[in-house]
């Protein structure tokens, strides 16, 4: 089942939908990307449908409305702690393409999962939260690797959408929106998935410990000592990058006032496991990369054994300043394991 | 439902200095009775942070915990400025303790290096209370020099019933100590059992003193199974969240700090 929307009516629809959800999709910030006078595409609350940027892989990830880069948890004044509420209690609806609502599972399975302790603060924006599927075109962009890793389609999603010239196709899924398609143009229509993509990714066969030490003396990592700027661009745009650092933020210097704050963190970045007395470890840009493609395509499985961290979004390839590409690494460990297992490049 | 991060004052019971740079903080805390030897709690103060300190000892009976904290980051230095009377935001008690080694009716030998004994000296004062416990404890602390000498009351009673040896890597030590690395000892310890059934060895220090000495010990044949390390890394929430201390698929604050020897070799940064 399904909908044929004009793109006046999608608009209207989703100025009604904004009264009662919270609603974030990709939307275009002009002039604020990394090189002059160029714009960027992130996620954000919009009321209109041309806000929508539907037509372009978004810089950023959807993971930005649930788990923002920074976030107060708790306020303070002396050591009295309190936690900080959601005022605007409404639920969200996030545009996403299928990539990114599959990046919220690997999120569910940190922040829900991991310890047996679930999170209070993700919790709460998790449970109010539904997704509107955005059709991909059909082989996704260049960079794109979601096929190898099966996140092409997804499957939890309110209702999708595929934005066609003056139109908006709909397809239904979740009966509490129908109320807000009536009246228009019922159609089938049913969102296509990317199936395949230019690139493709093969994952390494690691099924031993012995290979998974293996690993972390190859040559290959190296390389990125020199390549790799460790500067976390491929971190902040990853799709499923959990990580964040507390910090506590005073308002004036003469009060005891202030709040503590979730900024996300990065592992490529220098800091990251610094302790006190000047200790840390994984200082090289190989042993960071090494670090990070390891979670995304293997350690993150070992424990949770679902899924592999990454989703293949390849926003990682578009933001490395120094065209490090994470799939054509992927693909370079996979051959190296390949010689590590005894099998032939 | 339950905020897991949100912190808790306590009242700060004494200041005690240690050596120069290290003080012992000892901290009301009713609920010590749930701590375990080798947990670590996240102290947390407002306007500054948080960050995860061992607890050196505790007390169920008395309702008190103690860290022993060096000044060399953001977090102590801001604890050094605290004074008895003063409250102490934590949350905790954290992670896998040393009650993942079964030392009933064991040969206990515990080695460790500076800081290192301040994680495992509740360990130690519990053995020390309760020798019946164990078939012997054997200790062995390294430390940098005679200033930086930790516990040294203790170490003076503990040695008078548990055969130990303290060595500096200069100086002369508390009385007649060895000089030189713990490594260099490690062979001349009694560790009773010859086939090692008995046997659970404790290493605690900085990395690469555990690795050494756990070398040591398994040149001696000891299994990697009968020895038992506690490691150190960043934390921001202590609850398998933020990410800093993962190593491989590991979660140093929920499956460590301590680890069996047998997988913390493997466990590679």
């Amino acid at each position: 089942m399904g909908y044929k929307i004009t793109a006046e009516n999608f608009d209207s629809l989703l100025k009604n939908l904004s009264k009662e959800y919270k609603i974030y999709a990709p939307k275009r910030f002009p002039k604020q990307g990394r090189y002059s006078d160029t714009d960027i595409v992130r996620y954000d609350r919009v009321y209109s449908a041309d806000e929508i940027v539907h037509d372009e892989k978004s810089d950023y990830a959807a993971k930005e409305a649930l788990s923002p880069i920074t976030e107060t948890v708790l306020y303070f004044t002396d050591a009295d702690y309190r936690e900080s509420k959601v005022v605007d209690d409404r639920p969200m609806l996030v545009f996403a393409r299928a990539c990114d609502i599959h990046s919220i599972k690997r999120y569910d399975d940190i922040f829900l999962k991991n310890g047996g302790f679930e999170d209070s603060y993700y919790k709460r924006m998790r449970e109010k939260t539904k997704f509107i599927l955005m059709e991909c075109p059909s082989k996704g962009w260049d960079t794109c690797f979601c096929a190898s890793m099966g996140t092409g389609s997804a499957d939890e999603y309110a209702f999708g959408v595929k934005f066609n010239g003056e139109e908006v196709l709909v397809e239904t899924k979740d009966s509490e929106f129908n109320s807000y398609f009536a009246g228009n143009e019922e159609m089938d229509f049913l969102i296509t998935p990317v199936l395949e993509n230019e690139r493709v990714v093969r994952i390494p066969e690691i099924n031993d410990k012995e290979t998974q030490i293996a690993v972390k003396s190859l040559e290959m990592w190296k390389e990125f000592d020199k390549r790799c700027l460790m500067c976390g661009s491929c971190t902040v745009s990853c799709s499923t990058c959990t990580c964040f650092t507390t910090y506590d933020m005073n308002y004036t210097s003469d009060s005891n006032a202030g709040e503590r704050r979730r900024i996300n963190a990065s592992c490529h970045v220098d800091g990251y496991t610094d302790m006190a007395g000047n200790h840390s470890f994984r200082k090289t840009g190989g042993e960071r990369m090494r670090f990070k493609v390891m979670h995304k395509i293997h350690d993150h499985k070992k424990r949770f054994k679902e899924h592999h961290m990454c989703v293949g979004c390849g926003r990682c390839d578009d933001k490395c300043p120094v065209f490090i590409s994470f799939s054509t690494t992927v693909n370079r460990l996979a051959a190296e394991v390949d010689k590590l297992n005894g099998g032939n490049e | 439902m339950e905020n897991l991060i949100m912190p808790t004052p306590y009242r700060l019971l004494d200041v005690k200095k240690v050596t120069d740079i290290e003080y012992l903080f000892r901290v009301e805390y009713p609920e010590a009775g749930n701590v375990k030897f080798g947990q670590f709690m996240q102290l947390s103060l407002p306007k500054v942070g948080e960050c995860p300190i061992s607890v050196t000892d505790f007390s169920a009976t008395e309702g008190w915990v103690e860290f022993l904290i060096r000044k060399v980051g953001i977090v102590t230095d801001e604890i050094f400025n605290l004074h008895a009377g003063d409250l102490l935001p934590m949350r905790g008690p954290y992670g896998k303790g040393f009650d993942a080694i079964d030392i009933k009716n064991k040969n206990v030998v515990i080695v460790t290096g500076g800081s290192g004994l301040a994680p495992v000296r509740s360990l130690i004062n519990h053995i020390y209370r309760n020798p019946e416990e164990v078939q012997s404890m054997e200790l062995l602390f390294g430390f940098k020099d005679d200033s930086s000498i930790l516990f040294r009351d203790e170490i003076i009673n503990w040695r008078k019933k548990h055969p130990m040896v303290l060595t500096v890597d200069k100086g002369c030590g508390l009385d007649g100590e060895c000089v030189g690395l713990v490594t260099e000892y490690v062979p001349h310890l009694k560790m009773v059992s010859d086939k090692f059934d008995d046997l659970e060895v404790v290493i605690v220090g900085p990395p690469n003193m555990m690795k050494y000495t756990a070398i040591e010990f398994e040149k001696l044949g000891v299994p990697a199974e009968k020895i038992w390390v506690s490691f150190e890394r960043k934390m921001s929430c202590a609850i398998g969240k933020c990410g800093h201390c993962r190593i491989d698929e590991v979660y140093v604050c929920l499956e460590g700090p301590v680890f069996n020897y047998s997988q913390a070799k493997y466990l590679i940064d």
